[in-house]
């Protein structure tokens, strides 16, 4: 579905991704871990336009996404969670939800898409009036997801979606983005809590200053030697 | 009623009347300040084109108030895409003072580039209205006031609906707010700008039409001072807020007439910048200005 294919870039003079290549395919839960500023948040905003691959192959379902303005590659099915949410906390939840709508024009669809966020996140019907600046740290989590999916994405890239969260949310969350790639959503997860990633994703990629330096089941990286040493404490 | 309380009301009409002219051209410098971070100097020469647009539509084109009051807006919109597309949107990743500074050249042009056009010349408004007046309590309301205050407060209407209600609105303040989420939204934020500055110069040109009606003449460096004193007006309210710049104009109107009306009009100015200073003194922010706190 989604291809990387020696993918550099760069910020500035500063290598940040050197030479990355890796997949996802339709279904899955893939997973990007690593410390700080190992590119996780850099592949996903290349992915999403906001950034360009310098060299290299990045296709969707087939099509080079490299030269794709951001807002075209949101209709092409890839919605992007940013890293620190990023809600628009002078609105309301609702008018969240319908940016997330922007592109869409089927007002009975949007409805619905709205219903199911509300089914997914009761918390965001109970606040739907609400200014979304005053949602507490997983509510907002919880907007950023649901905006995420009003445009009812087929990849659905998560950025850091623990950050900042209690451990009882922390595990809230994960299992409703289990339960969003269980509705078919296909889900490419950016995470530095390597445990809880590893626990619900198929595949992983660990990543090291730009590189890409282990990759496979998710299941066998969480018990590898290498793996548990680096990323989880032992 | 006595005369000083006629008097005062008669002031508050005339400020009100000024104020909303301000409060007009303040909405474009807030909505542009509020989108791209840039204090459009020539937002106030706009809103001089915007007059002798409506003086063209007037005196050559004979068309009456409203026709005129469109066709200058409409051109003005189109002058407003223009200018950003050419002048600021290849600065939009360069450093703030480099826009500032084009946008200080932007109004050089316009006004000596308009003074090439039109010659420097003042020239005089037609008389578009009526000269009726209506007496209220010992209160004169003269025809093109209470017009010019009606388009004042419908236009200000018709841009919070806007703003508020409609997809494009939200779009805008979605890109205001976060530039690169709107971008995850699939919101084209160079289109929501060129949007942004349609509008607010549209309101500008509307003002510049109001202007040369009330002050019956109109000349290439008229948008100068009511340029400046408007953005006083949109920091005085908080700038990038849009209640902030209607209140902020009216606000500075009033205080300008009731100044004038103490007898004191030579001190106006410095009673309007007076305010300012006060206002950012005790209230950074503007009056309607919020210190946001960003949770984690």
């Amino acid at each position: 579905m989604l291809v990387l294919e020696d993918v550099n870039v760069y910020y500035g003079a500063i290598h940040a991704l050197k030479g990355i290549s890796f997949e996802v395919n339709q279904g899955e839960i893939v997973t990007l871990i690593g410390s700080n500023g190992a590119g996780k948040s850099t592949s996903l905003k290349t992915i999403s336009g906001l950034l360009r691959p310098k060299t290299g192959k990045l296709t969707f379902n087939g099509e080079n996404l490299a030269t794709v303005a951001p807002q075209s590659i949101v209709a092409k099915g890839i919605s992007h969670v940013p890293e620190g949410r990023r809600v628009f906390a002078n609105m309301t939840v609702i008018e969240n939800l319908e940016l997330g709508a922007y592109l869409r024009k089927d007002k009975a669809g949007i409805k619905e898409a709205i219903k199911h966020v509300y089914s997914l996140f009761p918390r965001l019907e109970e606040r739907k009036s609400q200014i979304s600046g005053t949602l507490s740290g997983g509510e907002q989590q919880m907007l950023a997801m649901g905006r995420a999916l009003m445009s009812k994405p087929q990849l659905l890239l998560l950025d850091e979606p623990s950050m900042g969260l209690a451990p009882i949310l922390v595990k809230q969350i994960f299992s409703i983005i289990k339960e969003i790639n269980a509705s078919g959503t296909t889900i490419l997860l950016v995470e530095q809590n390597a445990h809880m990633a590893l626990s619900i994703a198929n595949r992983a990629y660990v990543l090291e200053t730009g590189k890409i330096v282990l990759s496979g089941d998710s299941k066998q990286l969480a018990a590898s030697e290498e793996v548990r040493k680096a990323y989880l404490g032992g | 009623m006595d005369s000083i309380s006629t008097q005062i009301f008669q002031q508050i009409i005339n400020g009100l009347s000024l104020g909303s002219i301000y409060a007009l051209i303040a909405l474009g410098y807030t909505m542009v300040y509020g989108i791209i971070k840039l204090i459009n100097f020539a937002h106030g020469d706009v809103m001089m084109v915007g007059a002798y647009s409506g003086w063209f539509a007037v005196t050559v084109l004979h068309l009456p108030f409203l026709p005129a009051l469109l066709f200058s807006m409409i051109s003005c919109a189109l002058l407003g895409v223009l200018i950003e597309r050419i002048a600021y949107k290849p600065l939009r990743n360069a450093s703030r003072i480099a826009a500032l500074i084009t946008a200080i050249g932007v109004s050089l042009f316009l006004e000596y580039g308009g003074m090439i056009v039109v010659t420097a010349q003042v020239r005089t408004y037609p008389p578009v209205f009526p000269d009726t007046r209506y007496i209220l309590g010992g209160v004169y309301f003269k025809y093109g006031d209470i017009v010019m205050l009606l388009t004042a407060v419908v236009l200000m209407a018709l841009l919070h609906f806007t703003v508020q209600y409609t997809k494009v609105g939200k779009a805008m303040r979605a890109v205001s707010y976060d530039k690169d989420a709107a971008l995850l939204m699939g919101i084209n934020t160079n289109n929501i700008i060129s949007f942004t500055f349609a509008i607010g110069s549209a309101l500008a040109a509307a003002a510049g039409v109001l202007m040369g009606v009330y002050f019956n003449t109109i000349d290439p460096l008229m948008g100068i001072i009511p340029g400046l004193k408007a953005f006083v007006a949109a920091v005085l309210g908080g700038i990038g807020i849009i209640p902030g710049a209607m209140v902020g104009g009216l606000m500075l109107g009033l205080v300008e007439s009731i100044v004038s009306g103490l007898g004191a009009s030579t001190w106006r100015d410095a009673v309007a910048f007076l305010i300012l200073i006060l206002v950012l003194i005790i209230k950074p922010s503007g009056l309607f200005g919020k210190n946001v706190r960003e949770k984690v």
